[in-house]
């Protein structure tokens, strides 16, 4: 029964910190049509820039919240520099934008292994949520609950911020026809750099936040990459509803999958995301795109 | 009779020199005045290059402590990046070899780096020395170019095992290692010594090598006293966080990667009170190691590890080999059979030699991480001495069983 418990609450939790990773990636993806491959180095960037704050530049250590603030904005910002420089000039050139952010992915690598080293950092659970929460017998640990509710509180602020502003409705304008939306004056160029930017430092954010579960460490970028594509395919792209519900469906196939099945884990774990390709190419919750 | 070397002579033989050199007259071929050249397989790059680095760390301590310099001969030293994938070290091998034309070569770090290039370096007739632990590369299909100073998977297992069983005491495991060979071949050692006193494995999980989160096979974990990981890389930090964070409070017990003293400086409370079995050790007492800790630190600032510590100990059985064939490496299979035949009694991880199919037999220590200050040390809490990779077992015996696989031996229900 507590095996049972136990894998069912991670399987939530594991998605939370999916649905983090994935969100920026449908958003990209949705708007942009970039399959931005660059999307896990920005993970992993965001975690070894936040890791490297919380563990102290000299003597100045800074809080885990600040970190992972300061994380995502630098990211933020260097998403931004790479949608205005590089991408913004292949417009729709979907090949040129695979291999430029697939190169820049391993550039990122490259470049965090020459200033961090191949040595894993070990982030500590932030103070006050290193304890357990009990369920009767059960224990859990605190910080993963609080993923949960991390997860939750930004798919609110996302929904809210796409649903009720006017920057959301022009992303969604963009989102629909592009070209339409530039002929009613939305800025679609600017929104492209605005939703890049914001993809990067959801990625970055998610990237500090899993830090203290999955530490961090040279290769962090592609074993998570492959985890956002199942989740965007799965639940399908620009829809933040679909990212939600990937990330969780993805969550409990991963814990379930391992633990019932572990020879066929990864079969277990890329056969939905096959089935969806061949039965509904535009995911669960994504609509048709010609 | 003995011969002077007069202040006079030497004024002599110095004018005749300089005069043939200024007349350029032919010289006198003098033998080997090529430098040695010694290559490194090594990855730099990608997820495995904290290991590749800290390989190259270790060989280059020790050229430098040599000056570059083996029995009286020069050492070129070429460093080759094959990239952690095997076609990548066939290519690198093949530069090292044909173009570089390189007397020996260090490394490569892993198994299926190793396999893709043992043919070529049997056929080629240039001797390797490796970490790569692959049991059967010492064993069921030895290669004689090849040459292991530093463990096989199951080396430090079976030690391992013993101290679990007589010392902690411990009746019930569940082993859990990554699914590959270098995890099967620990596990299956660590298993059959364990059984044989008295111990019982009574459940093997492998997750696969890209595992971000353990808890679903730490839900498995039950019913048992102890627990014998076998992760390597950056994953024994992150099952040990795991294993914490679930409450999980078991003993754990684990091999050379696992306990690795470079992981220290990245280990968390977490880590206190996990045993492991290293054939190197950080608190070894003895002069080799002591310069071997001092120059790391200086040069890179940081303790050195498993890695650094293989290859440094290669270095020296490859200069101690180059001594006995007087610094003779023209031909490979006397250079070979010299570094073989090598025993040394100071190296950082103690005494080694050779066993006839090449693998080392050496001093293993069982460690436990404590906390000393704000640092982590592995302490030696035992050493056993004089390990071979058939533990105690006869030699004819221990070939005619399997090699250590997923499925041998086979759980005992």
């Amino acid at each position: 029964m507590s095996f049972w418990l136990v894998l069912a609450v991670n399987s939530v939790t594991f998605g939370g910190l999916l649905f983090l990773l994935s969100a920026g990636f449908s958003l990209i993806f949705g708007l942009m049509r970039i399959p931005n491959l660059t999307h896990g180095s920005l993970f992993m960037l965001g975690a070894y820039i936040g890791a490297t704050c919380v563990l102290g530049i000299g003597d100045v250590k800074v809080n885990f919240w600040l970190a992972a603030l300061l994380a995502t904005l630098a990211v933020a910002a260097l998403g931004a520099l790479a949608e205005r420089f590089l991408l913004r000039r292949l417009p729709g050139d979907q090949l040129a934008q695979v291999l430029v952010t697939l190169g820049l992915s391993f550039m990122a690598a490259d470049f965090c292994l020459m200033v961090w080293g191949g040595d894993p950092l070990n982030v500590a659970t932030p103070n006050g949520l290193g304890g357990f929460v009990r369920f009767g017998v059960l224990a859990f640990p605190m910080y993963r609950l609080a993923i949960i509710v991390i997860a939750m509180i930004i798919a609110v602020g996302l929904w809210l911020l796409l649903d009720r502003t006017r920057l959301g409705a022009m992303i969604r304008a963009g989102v629909d026809d592009p070209d339409m939306a530039r002929v009613v004056g939305i800025r679609v160029s600017q929104l492209f750099t605005i939703v890049f930017a914001l993809g990067a430092g959801l990625a970055a954010f998610a990237g500090i936040i899993g830090g203290p579960i999955l530490s961090v460490y040279p290769g962090l970028d592609q074993d998570m990459l492959p985890l956002a594509l199942v989740v965007v395919i799965l639940g399908g792209t620009g829809s933040l509803l679909g990212s939600f519900v990937g990330s969780i469906i993805v969550g409990f196939i991963y814990n379930f999958g391992q633990a019932l099945l572990p020879e066929l884990a990864y079969f277990v774990l890329f056969l939905p995301m096959l089935l969806v390709l061949i039965l509904r190419p535009q995911g669960l919750f994504g609509r048709y795109v010609p | 009779m003995s011969r002077k070397f007069t202040r006079r002579k030497f004024m002599a033989a110095t004018a005749a020199g300089a005069a043939a050199a200024t007349f350029k007259f032919p010289a006198p071929a003098i033998a080997q005045a090529t430098p040695f050249k010694l290559g490194l397989l090594t990855i730099k790059t990608g997820p495995l290059a904290q290991g590749g680095i800290q390989m190259e760390q270790g060989i280059v301590t020790y050229l430098k402590e040599k000056n570059y310099t083996f029995a009286g001969r020069k050492v070129e030293f070429i460093s080759a990046d094959c990239g952690g994938t095997p076609a990548g070290t066939k290519t690198k091998a093949q530069e090292l070899i044909e173009r570089d034309k390189v007397d020996t070569i260090v490394g490569p770090l892993a198994a299926f780096e190793l396999l893709a290039i043992t043919d070529y370096i049997a056929q080629q007739k240039t001797p390797c020395l490796s970490l790569a632990a692959a049991e059967d590369m010492t064993q069921r299909r030895p290669n004689p170019y090849f040459l292991r100073a530093s463990a096989t998977s199951a080396q430090a297992m079976h030690p391992m095992a013993d101290y679990a069983a007589k010392e902690m005491k411990l009746k019930r495991i569940v082993t859990i290692s990554e699914d590959f060979a270098f995890g099967y071949e620990q596990m299956g050692g660590f298993q059959q010594t364990f059984e044989e006193n008295g111990g019982k494995i009574v459940k093997k999980l492998w997750p696969p090598i890209v595992t971000p989160d353990y808890t679903p096979y730490l839900a498995q974990i039950a019913d048992c006293d102890g627990v014998c990981h076998g992760f390597a890389g950056s994953n024994p930090l992150r099952f040990l966080k795991q294993y914490a964070a679930v409450g999980l409070k078991y003993p754990v017990v684990t091999g050379e990667t696992g306990g690795d003293d470079a992981l220290l400086r990245s280990f968390g409370d977490e880590a206190v009170g996990m045993i492991s079995s290293c054939p190197y050790t950080l608190d070894l007492q003895n002069e080799s190691n002591k310069r071997f800790i001092a120059a790391m630190n200086k040069d890179y600032g940081v303790d050195p590890g498993f890695y650094c510590a293989g290859l440094y100990v290669n270095g020296q059985v490859v200069a101690a080999g180059l001594e006995k064939t007087g610094g003779k490496s023209d031909d490979k299979a006397a250079l070979m059979a010299a570094m073989k035949s090598v025993s040394l009694t100071d190296t950082p991880r103690g005494p080694i030699k050779f066993d006839h199919l090449g693998n080392v037999i050496g001093d293993f220590f069982i460690r436990r991480v404590e906390k000393s200050g704000s640092k982590y040390i592995n302490k030696t809490i035992k050493t056993y001495h004089n390990v071979s990779q058939f533990w105690t077992y006869d030699e004819k015996k221990f070939l005619s069983q399997p090699v250590y696989s997923r499925d041998y031996p086979p759980l005992k229900s």
